[in-house]
């Protein structure tokens, strides 16, 4: 046998020991899914076994190195460990910013002692992040950020708003772009904070969106002391963080799988339940080109993302990668909610009933719409394409 | 199977590029089309191509051929499509062979698939009747007579039909028109009594040919496959030929996308470079994302092919709709990008759309492979 496949075998008994059944059916709503963090709420008592049992074990984060609360496993055991999951149908047992998008981050750019603190909380779900990026007058053009932080003596006192702020409100922790030279031009002048949103001075309001849910918030900082050795990297290279961090986040928006894959029924799927067959060909026609269009491309996205992983792993890239997926992926996931809509018909359009889950079609629906635009817009997206890929004059 | 290339398989595409590159490039391709040449490419760059291996890629080494497999012939038919190479790689070294390999008697595989690695003798495949591809439309009739069969019937778009030695004929032996039982497939010499080739200029300047069969005599031994099921073999033909075609499309994709964004950079208007416009940025850089998908729906298609994996006809299906729907767009984009020169006869970039045109129809479009990937999938 060799190491993979006995690692293989040591997974699957681990799993069947430790995932409790209930972890082991499809989440339907959102408070099925587990964010962590000091404010956390569990539908069950499994729900917070099962993190605890992984994230002991480190396979919250299962490539991390053991040393800051990871695996530490390889990228062919952590496919190992992601096939067990998936043939148990076990569920992501932790949902979180900190692991997609501040920790690689971190592993780059923090320092030691940054690491040591907050990796391991990370890895366990006792610390939830929130990012503070946009501004109400920086949005895609980010770097213009306002939000200040001035040294004084061994703290920063940042004052300044930032808008868009997932979850801030059950937030504990965010990882903050602030302007700490006024001076400097305005991608120099940029520094990445981290600090703790019980501080003094700072404050969160939702926003209520066309979905009617309230997943963002404006996130306000009133004169906020924050030690300075909370400061990651070097002062006023924050912007080099922050475009890492987004090539993360942008992989994370663009890349899900609507194929089948991944726990999600695929359009024809849902189309087949809720229209039907007529002989062997579902029974709309002109739905069903629409269907079909949709799933090609789904299709070849879902083998895009498995060849660049592949390409990445044998030392090959292809170029602003993070940037088509998101582009890319966005405008699919888009697309697969439109039709959604339509395969729902009528049906779709409710927004609340006595029915379980009406509403779900058309808010998810809306939901999608910021897909294209949170995390670099499509536009913007394509802008880094043609200029980092393409390499065309002025863009 | 990863999607990535071996390094087996590099070689071979490094090989396949400089090959094309020197030997068949696009000024071959006019000089050709200038010439309005019978054959419509040219026998020593054939000649040349089994000397590389590439005319018996998919011949297996037994029998005289490289073997490389369908990701190898991939690689060449791509090399083709960026060159718009003309050769009868598609008709011979892919359809006839994998009819052969898949359906052959020991005795057809030990005749045929040495001379096919040799590229010392042609095939093709005449099974479409109906202008629109719908293969299992053959009204062409096969009754017994004699020690085989009497063959009678119309075929069109064969290509390479009128310079094949040997013509892979798809005929009714039982059933109704639309049927795929009661298909049966036959070797037919192309000079038996009783065929008449009518050679067809296409819009890409390759050849097909419209075939009559009237009354032509075939042996017992020239059935290709079981009598009655040879829609089963016509399937793997034609999804080896969709895979390919796909990879010769993303060539077409790709030299049309790397010509246009050079043209951005060079050509002045206003006063700057037209590629600093973001109108024109947008859609390059959307075009650079869907031919990035139309590679990756090929790859998966042409190793599913090698994988012998139980979906290999919906990723035939998926790479062929949708690498033609990216060479349609980026020849389509390619002319309106390069505006006014890209829509002269002196350039070209149009023979690029003409061939993506040409691609696009053979064996299904994506309104044909839309459908029948959705009945694949169940539904």
């Amino acid at each position: 046998m060799t190491d993979l496949e006995s690692f293989r075998t040591e997974v699957r008994d681990w799993l069947a020991a430790n995932c409790p059944a209930e972890m082991r059916t499809p989440i339907t709503r959102d408070a099925d899914i587990c964010w962590g963090g000091r404010q956390a709420k569990y539908t069950c008592e499994a729900q917070k076994l099962w993190l605890d049992r992984m994230g002991a074990k480190g396979w919250t984060v299962p490539e991390w190195p053991a040393e800051y609360g990871g695996g530490g496993l390889s990228k062919d055991e952590a496919r190992v460990l992601a096939s067990e999951m998936r043939r148990i149908k076990a569920r992501s047992p932790l949902s979180s910013f900190g692991i997609w998008m501040l920790g690689p981050a971190l592993l780059k750019y923090g320092n030691e002692a940054q690491k040591k603190e907050h990796l391991p909380r990370i890895a366990r779900g006792e610390i939830r992040w929130c990012q503070g990026y946009s501004e109400p007058g920086a949005g895609s053009d980010l770097a213009s950020l306002r939000t200040s932080a001035m040294l004084e003596g061994d703290h920063y006192v940042v004052n300044g708003q930032k808008v868009w702020t997932s979850y801030a409100d059950k937030a504990d922790w965010i990882f903050c772009l602030v302007r700490t030279d006024p001076a400097a031009a305005k991608h120099l002048g940029i520094s990445f904070l981290l600090f703790d949103m019980a501080s003094p001075g700072v404050s969160t309001s939702p926003i209520k969106l066309i979905s009617g849910a309230s997943p963002f918030c404006q996130t306000f900082f009133d004169n906020v002391k924050v030690p300075a050795e909370n400061l990651m990297g070097v002062a006023g290279k924050g912007w080099d963080i922050a475009k890492y961090l987004l090539t993360h986040e942008r992989e994370m928006i663009g890349g899900s799988d609507s194929t089948g894959g991944g726990g999600r029924d695929s359009l024809s799927q849902v189309a087949k339940r809720q229209i039907g067959m007529d002989a062997a060909i579902l029974a709309d026609t002109g739905l069903r080109t629409d269907i079909v269009r949709h799933e090609m491309n789904a299709w070849a996205f879902a083998l895009t993302m498995e060849r660049v992983k592949d390409e990445a792993k044998a030392g090959q890239g292809v170029g602003a990668l993070s940037s088509m997926l998101k582009y890319y992926g966005t405008e699919l996931n888009k697309d697969r909610m439109q039709l959604l809509m339509s395969i729902g018909g009528s049906d779709a359009l409710a927004w609340e009933g006595p029915g379980e889950g009406e509403g779900d079609v058309a808010r998810a629906w809306l939901r999608s719409r910021a897909n294209s635009i949170e995390g670099g817009t499509s536009e913007i997206n394509l802008n880094i394409i043609a200029k980092r890929v393409l390499e065309l004059p002025g863009a | 199977m990863a999607l990535v290339l071996t390094d087996d398989q590099k070689m071979i595409r490094e090989s396949a590029d400089g090959f094309f590159k020197t030997e068949a490039p696009v000024a071959q391709h006019r000089r050709l089309r200038d010439a309005a040449d019978a054959t419509g490419f040219d026998r020593s760059t054939w000649a040349k191509m089994a000397e590389m291996g590439f005319a018996g890629v998919l011949v297996p080494e037994a029998h005289g051929g490289a073997g490389f497999g369908h990701v190898a012939a991939g690689l060449i038919m791509e090399a083709m499509g960026r060159n718009l190479s003309a050769a009868p790689m598609l008709s011979t070294g892919i359809l006839a062979t994998t009819g052969l390999v898949v359906g052959g008697t020991a005795d057809q595989q030990a005749k045929y698939l040495p001379l096919i690695a040799e590229g010392k003798r042609l095939f093709a495949l005449a099974a479409d009747e109906a202008a629109r591809h719908t293969p299992a439309l053959v009204e062409a009739t096969a009754t017994p007579s004699g020690n085989g069969f009497k063959l009678n019937g119309t075929k069109g778009f064969v290509l390479d039909g009128h310079v094949a030695d040997t013509l892979i004929v798809a005929a009714r032996t039982a059933g109704d028109s639309r049927d795929s039982d009661g298909i049966t497939l036959f070797l037919v010499d192309a000079k038996a009594e009783g065929v008449a080739t009518e050679r067809r200029s296409m819009i890409d300047s390759r050849n097909a040919a419209r075939i009559t069969l009237a009354d032509v005599q075939v042996d017992g031994a020239d059935v290709l496959g079981p009598v009655g099921g040879g829609f089963a073999i016509l399937e793997k033909m034609l999804d080896a030929g969709r895979a390919c075609l796909a990879a010769e499309m993303l060539g077409v994709s790709v030299e049309s996308f790397e010509r246009t964004v050079d043209y951005l950079k060079q050509r002045d208007q206003f006063g700057v470079k037209i590629g600093t416009f973001q109108a024109l940025q947008h859609r390059a850089a959307h075009l650079f994302c869907e031919v990035e998908l139309a590679r990756s729906a090929t790859l998966r298609a042409l190793t599913a092919l090698d994988e012998a994996d139980e979906r290999s006809a919906m990723f035939a299906s998926l790479a062929k709709a949708k690498s033609g729907e990216v060479a349609k767009l980026a020849t389509n984009e390619a002319v309106q990008m390069h505006g006014g020169i890209g829509m002269t006869d002196d350039f070209d970039i149009g023979f690029y759309m003409k061939r993506a045109r040409a691609a696009q129809e053979t064996f299904g479009d994506i309104a044909f492979h839309g459908d029948r990937m959705a009945r694949l999938m169940g539904y």
